[in-house]
């Protein structure tokens, strides 16, 4: 399983690239292999929407299951990864780089103090049902 | 070889069926609706009948085998059920006839009030919603008239432990709360400390599965009841798994305030396929009111001399109706039937051989799957479709080799707490010697899983169709409507 050392990551297997103020966030390997076929993503956030940590922005759904994407850290969306509409399944063949799913501007830098860094991401604690 | 479509094997002019010669003068039909290139089959009537008879056997149900599709409690439907449902004064009557014509379906249909909340301790009943979902948006939309029926518009969440189906959050979703998920504790119960946490003074309630989709039951519904009662919520019970309780445990007396019960599950009137559902939603007295119209009720007792009297009547702060007319009437028909054949006693048996069924399979399997959760369960269990030996394979593997052998796979990947979830559900019906044969296959396959997966990734091997494309299937779709190029202009 891949995890880039030079991301962010959260709990719920979300990625962060960020460079100055602005962020690129993702699902992970980890989350990619989990979901197996993605078969639809649904970005629901809208470019210049101002949305909180937590809050929903995608949706990607599989052959097994739909699970919602959660913005890492606050911000405001200033692009979205319209290519996902058509080829959903570049979400496993490259959770990295071509399936990023939205690009936003933080708003409150320091929420990124409440992510992992690649090592903690790799040994954080799942529950293993 | 695949069954040709019936516009395959149509010829020009064949017919299945010769009107008579008309009896009466012929009249021009407006040439205006004629339409030439109306792409309708033509072929004879035993070609017909060959087709669907032949489709029908490439299907799977429980008249011909194992079902074990668990949360969908997919017990054999007894056929005098069907019986009653076609005898002329339930088939045909009309739903818009007078009550004094149709005294014997409204009977029928109090009478099933009834014994529903006699059965969950619920006081009263309304039998319209159409299916389990469509019975929970009416029993959220109730809570939330309750809420604002007080003046207290400020209660919008909603909370929903981590292992609920999903149409849980989506019911609440659509009547206009906020959904707020809670995680299970160790033993699979809903986990109090989390539930503490969000009780205040915007709490709308809780939607409970009890027993959950691990099968167990919950263990916490009495404090989890009291502690969202004291914050002001109120307590949706989702009576999907109404099949282990039977005779044993009324979800009132747990604390569950609304609730919906699954004609189609818990009480046999046949389902799969589409088919019709029937969710009715029992409600506590503080609740009634708000049922939606019209419920039935026994307006005039009747004595020695004269019959009861029954007649509509519309609650007096109702939600409104929620289905036209008044439910699927031939459902009712047949859980009345299912009931009333069985007796009290019987519908006892019935949950009790069905939490004996599922812990005799689950005992007979648990050294070739991971359970986890391992206690007793109810009526279904949750294993795991995956080994650290057998890297590739996955749950939807084993059940699609599982074909292979007659039976129908169980849930996938449900509840969602679980990975590689296999749900089984075995249900009352089921004999020793099937689980027996059931507990043979699932233990072969496990093996198999570690020593040839290739025969579990390529399987289906003995259904007249192999492995099918998935994310074909979801991805690519394909729409034909065979609509005429100029369909709709001027």
């Amino acid at each position: 399983m891949k995890t880039p050392s030079d991301l962010l990551y959260t709990k719920n297997d979300e990625w962060v690239r960020v460079k100055d103020n602005v962020a690129v966030i993702g699902i992970t390997d980890y989350a990619q292999d989990q979901l197996s076929d993605v078969v639809f993503v649904e970005i629901v956030a809208f470019e210049d929407d101002e949305l909180d940590q937590g809050e929903t922005c995608a949706i990607v759904e599989s052959v097994k299951a739909a699970a919602d994407v959660y913005m890492p850290v606050s911000g405001k969306i200033i692009d979205i990864n319209e290519t996902l509409v058509d080829s959903p399944e570049l979400v496993n063949e490259d959770p990295f780089g071509d399936a990023w799913l939205v690009k936003l501007e933080l708003t409150d830098p320091g929420e990124l103090d409440d992510l992992m860094d690649a090592e903690a991401y790799k040994n954080m604690e799942r529950d293993d049902h | 070889m695949p069954e040709p479509t019936l516009f395959d094997i149509s010829k020009a002019n064949r017919r299945g069926v010769r009107y008579p010669e008309p009896d009466v003068p012929e009249a021009d039909f407006p040439q205006d609706f004629l339409r030439e290139e109306l792409p309708l089959p033509e072929i004879s009537e035993h070609e017909v009948i060959r087709h669907f008879t032949n489709i029908s056997q490439y299907n799977h149900g429980v008249d011909i085998g194992f079902y074990p599709l668990g949360s969908c409690t997919m017990k054999y439907n007894p056929k005098v059920n069907e019986d009653v449902a076609r005898l002329p004064g339930f088939a045909f009557i009309h739903p818009l006839q007078p009550p004094e014509t149709v005294q014997g379906a409204l009977g029928l249909m109090y009478e099933l009030q009834e014994w529903l909340g006699e059965i969950s301790g619920f006081t009263d009943v309304g039998l319209q919603p159409a299916a389990g979902a469509h019975g929970e948006l009416t029993g959220v939309l109730i809570i939330r008239a309750y809420h604002r029926d007080r003046g207290d518009e400020k209660r919008t969440k909603m909370l929903i432990p981590d292992s609920a189906h999903g149409t849980n959050p989506a019911t609440s979703a659509m009547s206009g709360m906020e959904v707020v998920e809670l995680p299970s504790d160790e033993r699979g119960n809903v986990d109090l400390e989390a539930l503490e946490s969000e009780c205040d003074d915007t709490l709308a309630g809780i939607m409970i599965t009890n027993p959950n989709t691990l099968g167990l039951f919950d263990e916490n519904i009495v404090e989890a009841c009291q502690l969202v009662h004291e914050a002001g919520g109120l307590v949706y019970g989702d009576g999907a798994n109404m099949n282990a309780l039977l005779g044993t445990c009324k979800p009132a007396q747990t604390g569950i305030d609304v609730m919906h019960f699954n004609l189609h599950k818990t009480f046999s009137t046949p389902h799969g396929g589409g088919g019709p559902g029937s969710g009715p939603v029992g409600v506590v007295p503080e609740l009634a009111d708000f049922l939606p119209s019209p419920v039935v009720i026994r307006a005039e007792k009747g004595d020695e001399k004269n019959a009861p009297f029954y007649d509509f009547h519309v609650p007096e702060k109702t939600i409104g109706r929620v289905k036209a007319f008044h439910g699927h009437f031939g459902m009712f028909v047949r859980a009345f039937t299912y009931m009333i054949s069985l007796g009290k006693e019987g519908l006892r048996d019935v949950a009790e051989s069905a939490v004996l069924n599922a812990n005799y399979l689950r005992a007979l399997i648990k050294d070739s799957y991971n359970i986890p959760y391992d206690r007793m369960c109810m009526h279904e269990f949750v294993v795991q479709g995956e080994w650290e030996d057998a890297p590739d394979i996955q749950a939807l593997d084993v059940s699609k080799r599982m074909m292979d052998f007659g039976i129908h796979p169980p849930t996938n990947y449900f509840p969602l707490i679980v990975h590689e979830a296999l749900m089984i559900e075995p249900t009352e019906t089921e004999t020793k010697e099937t689980l027996d044969e059931v507990a043979q296959v699932m233990n072969k396959i496990a093996k198999e899983a570690r020593e040839e997966p290739e025969t579990l990734k390529t399987a289906p091997h003995q259904t007249p169709f192999g492995r099918l494309d998935e994310v074909k299937a979801a991805k690519d779709l394909i729409l034909n409507t065979s609509l005429p190029e100029d369909y709709g202009e001027d």
